[in-house]
């Protein structure tokens, strides 16, 4: 108990150091640039020590809960030696956890203004909803794929460069062929499906596995599954927009 | 009154993205790998955490940080405030005509990053799993260097207007040649730290920042020209993390 009080204040100390950037990059600009003067100090002063004490929690919690169980399951499923249970946890983790993204649910709005724009599709709620959905269900599938891509490379220690540029020069080669307006959003959607949960959760995941495999470095191996995360969205948007632009 | 209010909002919020995820795992482990769970109690424990540490922060972020942040992007991309320095209109603004926006965006892309949790998860699992090799402070400082340096580019873009694939493809150009001369211990956390950099802080305040340039940089529209920024925060941690390496490296020889 006494140790986990210490742990807990060391967190919140440090994420009191790791906010001050922010504090003094808004400040300076406020003071010197743009001076115009703030309102409501007392909700900002309050707002910061929430994103403290916010921060100091989560970084806690990830320690004693995220990482442990994300290792446990990796370690237990690399024990069963199951290829498809391996692939089944982590295509429902990458679709699971992605589908409900608050970032992807913004970005597919504004892309689907941007459809609109260009006259892909009908100007009507309906229209633009079932786009917007469209969009996530296959952003999300496009994660689940790069986690179950990220494992087998595990598994069968194919190179990991040889996989990541050869699926950009993809991305590039795809690229002209695709729609102009859905370049911008394909390439941001690759950025914004990793959220604070997984990322933890997939990092313990690819490390898990590579250090209960034999002849293989967590290092060298076990990271690696957020980069295909964020490649196979781009290729997958990209290619929802050429064929948005038939149907 | 309203502050506990929201924060129990995002509470709420943060319950809704884990417990499934929670829910998912405890499921696995009891049907598939059909062990107890070990540590029980202390993964519950560690869940609450998680949950109501996410909820207070996003609540603290949306009351000071964020409503800051877009305001001043709008300010600082407001045509008044770029005529008021300049002394010309907005017509025969130049692209050099922006360097505070510049400024601005590489400081704000900087301390984003540093203050990003997922970020802190990896460098935390990297410093472990490494031996100590790579720093935790280290990594971070490199991958926060890259974001900021990629947002000012995408700034410089937006005003320009040149096409977002050529930046992208030049890029990973950069990555190919590094990655054929980094340490092999390096890369797969280079390629990595590209995606962990923008979630939880940083996406929301440089996506104002390009909306609000798009809007005001003349012949932009904001739809077409304000994304592609993000991609630009993903793209330069990865050679900032290479080069990072590559450095430990050449200061081991020494």
């Amino acid at each position: 108990m006494k140790n986990s009080l210490i742990a807990l204040s060391r967190d919140a100390l440090f994420s009191l150091r790791d906010l001050a950037p922010i504090v003094f990059v808004i400040a300076v600009f406020q003071v010197f640039v743009v001076k115009q003067p703030v309102s409501g100090f007392w909700t900002l002063l309050v707002g910061g020590l929430l994103v403290v004490a916010g921060l100091a929690f989560f970084i806690f919690g990830l320690r004693i809960a995220l990482f442990p169980i994300g290792e446990n399951l990796a370690h237990a499923l690399a024990r069963k030696g199951s290829a498809f249970w391996l692939f089944t946890f982590s295509f429902v983790l990458g679709f699971g956890t992605t589908i409900a993204e608050p970032a992807l649910l913004a970005v597919a709005e504004e892309a689907a203004e941007v459809a609109v724009g260009a006259g892909v599709i009908a100007n009507d709620e309906a229209a633009i909803a079932r786009y917007a959905l469209g969009l996530r269900l296959v952003v999300a599938l496009s994660v689940g794929v790069a986690l179950m891509l990220g494992v087998f490379r595990i598994l069968t220690n194919w190179s990991l460069p040889v996989m990541i540029i050869g699926g950009y020069v993809l991305v590039v080669i795809v690229t002209t062929v695709a729609p102009p307006e859905i370049v911008g959003v394909a390439y941001d959607s690759g950025g914004v499906t990793t959220s604070t949960v997984t990322v933890p959760l997939v990092t313990a995941l690819g490390v898990g596995l590579a250090s209960s495999l034999k002849g293989r470095n967590p290092m060298t191996d076990g990271f690696g599954l957020i980069a295909f995360a964020s490649l196979t969205p781009i290729l997958f948007v990209l290619l929802y927009g050429i064929v948005r632009q038939w149907t | 009154m309203d502050l506990i209010h929201a924060s129990l909002v995002f509470v709420w919020d943060s319950a809704s993205d884990v417990l499934p995820i929670a829910i998912f795992l405890f499921a696995f482990q009891l049907f598939v790998i059909r062990e107890r769970i070990p540590n029980f109690r202390q993964i519950v424990v560690g869940f609450v955490f998680v949950i109501v540490g996410l909820g207070l922060f996003l609540v603290g972020l949306e009351q000071s940080l964020f409503p800051l942040g877009r305001l001043m992007a709008q300010q600082l991309t407001d045509p008044a405030f770029l005529e008021s320095v300049h002394g010309h209109v907005r017509e025969s603004l130049v692209w050099q005509d922006f360097y505070w926006v510049y400024l601005f965006a590489a400081a704000i892309g900087f301390a984003t990053t540093l203050a990003e949790p997922a970020l802190m998860a990896v460098s935390i699992k990297a410093n472990a799993v490494s031996g100590g090799t790579v720093g935790v402070w280290g990594l971070r400082v490199a991958v926060a260097l890259g974001v900021g340096f990629g947002v000012a580019l995408g700034c410089f873009r937006i005003i320009t207007g040149l096409p977002l694939q050529y930046f992208i493809a030049a890029g990973y150009l950069v990555v190919i040649v590094q990655t054929t001369m980094a340490p092999k211990l390096i890369v797969p956390l280079a390629y990595d730290s590209g995606g962990v950099t923008t979630s939880t802080v940083t996406v929301p305040l440089i996506t104002a920042l390009g909306l609000g340039l798009a809007e005001a940089v003349p012949g932009r529209s904001p739809l077409l020209d304000g994304f592609g920024l993000v991609a630009f925060a993903s793209l330069f941690p990865i050679i900032s993390v290479l080069a990072y390496g590559q450095f430990a490296v050449l200061r081991g020889k020494k």
